[in-house]
């Protein structure tokens, strides 16, 4: 009748395991391809796996309890103060023309990436750490003397052991970024590049073909914005910061965002995509925290505050009047 | 034995005719459509069959068969009465299989019409019941469990800060984390939040 019989129990371990190991890092191409051999063996392994993937990202909603100072438990045996908290902050939003091509060689490089939707965190040899948000591709390549971090799309955030004597370089969208002992988050929106600088220091350079030469040195509490034509700087709220942050929490804030700008940026985390009927309804304007993948809550807001239509066809949910 | 779940023969709409579906499309629909049912699912089987450690594998021969019809022969067009007449299915053939199944094992399988009629479970789901739901969930964890998946899904943790930070070993976080996951799945999935809200 099956072949899996009495296996049960043990197949839904083993998924879990999977899914504890992928999610705790480090994870590279020989990880993920020996998770490919794994459920390529039966039926029965995918669909545990898809189901415990499934069951899991439903437990997303949790990180909003991310700082939220409620206690978290203290380990009773070695008690310290928590590492993490989100210092000042300073935010640089660099744009740029063409992503020069940036050839790298003699060492290891080693690409990751997450598919709409995903995140994952990458914990490197050195011990830096990089966040990656939804479609987001990196390459890592690090040599005795420098490490060399390309983002190829997407958004990041990184939180760098610093080592003055191997300097941590992000480049992306003809820009370079250079740590000096630094948390900063990265976005690369066409040929838009937005960087975040939450703690410590960081020297931003245009370095790009046909991207004007610019360099600043960004400091906490700062906001730079680059073109290929200009290099501005400002300073944003902590509170922004932080809320520019939230998906690492899986969340997406909307303050004061409109409905239009709001759905956009929901669309970059989902395959079902909001499509907004005409642009007077986009122009409404909300403040929410929804987690990233709940586009039905999105549309349940919609419906509820501003009693506007949902209709759900295929892959698209149409929200109109 | 080997005949394909009778889909709730009668219906002969049950499935569209003839759609090739490519893999993707399968694995969304089953996200999307079958997971939600797990927990009328889970109460079905357990309502049904006595042997509680038969449970999970029967749980999982459904699946299978729910996926691969979809992938064989197209989307089922009322999923839930799909899933519900499979599992039927496979209850009585077990029952024919095993002669040492007691007969009372199977006695409640007519509740299953109704069950299938019922209505599901909505998917739109207030996003505070959800938190609080999922709250409790995770404070049913065993302690040790739960704060591992607190300082890696609440707090993105490394594998080596909490195993720092909770004074264990490695893989002994891993442990704990899969054991956590798995529970959690089952809690989040096999369980009902009370509030629904119909768009």
């Amino acid at each position: 009748m099956t072949s899996e019989l009495g296996n049960a129990p043990r197949i839904k371990e083993q998924a879990s395991e999977w899914l504890a190991r992928r999610m705790l890092g480090p994870w590279g191409e020989t990880d993920q391809a020996a998770l490919d051999a794994w459920l390529a063996q039966s039926l029965a392994h995918e669909i545990a796996f898809l189901r415990m993937e499934a069951g899991w990202s439903r437990t997303e909603r949790l990180t909003v309890l991310r700082g939220s100072g409620k206690p978290l438990p203290r380990p009773a045996s070695n008690p310290r103060p928590a590492r993490f908290r989100v210092a000042a902050a300073l935010a640089v939003v660099a744009v740029a023309g063409v992503y020069g091509a940036y050839v790298l060689s003699g060492s290891q490089s080693q690409t990751y990436a997450t598919a709409v939707g995903g995140h994952k965190i990458i914990t490197l040899s050195d011990g830096s750490r990089i966040e990656l948000n939804t479609d987001t591709a990196i390459r890592t390549t690090f040599r005795a003397s420098r490490r060399d971090v390309a983002l190829l799309k997407g958004e990041a955030y990184f939180q760098v052991e610093h080592d003055a004597a191997r300097p941590f370089v992000v480049s992306a969208a003809g820009h370079r970024v250079t740590d000096l002992g630094t948390k900063f988050l990265i976005r690369q929106n066409g040929n838009r590049l937005q960087v975040s600088l939450i703690e410590g220091k960081a020297e931003l350079e245009s370095v790009g073909e046909g991207v004007q030469q610019h360099s600043v040195e960004l400091t906490p509490g700062d906001v730079a914005v680059a073109s290929a034509e200009a290099l501005n700087v400002f300073r944003k709220p902590e509170k922004e910061l932080h809320d520019e942050l939230g998906w690492r929490r899986g969340v997406i804030v909307f303050s004061h965002t409109t409905l239009a700008a709001a759905a956009a940026e929901f669309n970059r985390y989902n395959s079902t995509k909001i499509v907004i009927a005409d642009a007077q309804i986009g122009n409404r304007v909300i403040g929410a925290t929804l987690a990233v993948h709940d586009v039905e809550a999105f549309a349940d807001v919609a419906h509820e505050i501003f009693g506007l239509n949902i209709q759900k066809h295929g892959n698209e949910i149409l929200i109109s009047r | 034995m080997s005949e394909r779940p009778d889909i709730n023969s009668g219906s002969t709409d049950a499935r569209l005719a003839g759609v090739a579906v490519s893999a993707p499309d399968v694995k969304q629909w089953f996200v999307r459509e079958v997971l939600p049912l797990e927990a009328a699912l889970m109460q079905y089987l357990q309502h049904n069959w006595r042997n509680r450690s038969d449970i999970a594998d029967i749980q999982q021969e459904v699946y299978l068969r729910v996926f691969r019809a979809a992938q064989e022969s197209g989307l089922p067009e009322r999923p839930k009465q799909f899933v519900f007449a499979t599992a039927r299915n496979l209850l009585i053939n077990r029952v024919r299989d095993e002669s040492v199944v007691p007969i009372e094992a199977v006695a409640d399988l007519d509740a299953l019409e109704a069950a299938a009629e019922a209505p599901g479970p909505d998917r739109v789901t207030l996003a505070r019941d959800e938190l609080r739901h999922l709250q409790a969930a995770l404070d049913r964890l065993p302690p040790q469990c739960r704060q591992v998946v607190v300082l890696a899904r609440i707090e993105g943790l490394s594998r080596r800060e909490i195993a720092e930070r909770m004074g264990l070993a490695e893989p002994t976080v891993a442990n704990h984390l899969a054991h956590g996951i798995r529970l959690l799945v089952d809690m989040v999935l096999g369980e009902t939040p009370a509030r629904r809200v119909t768009p």
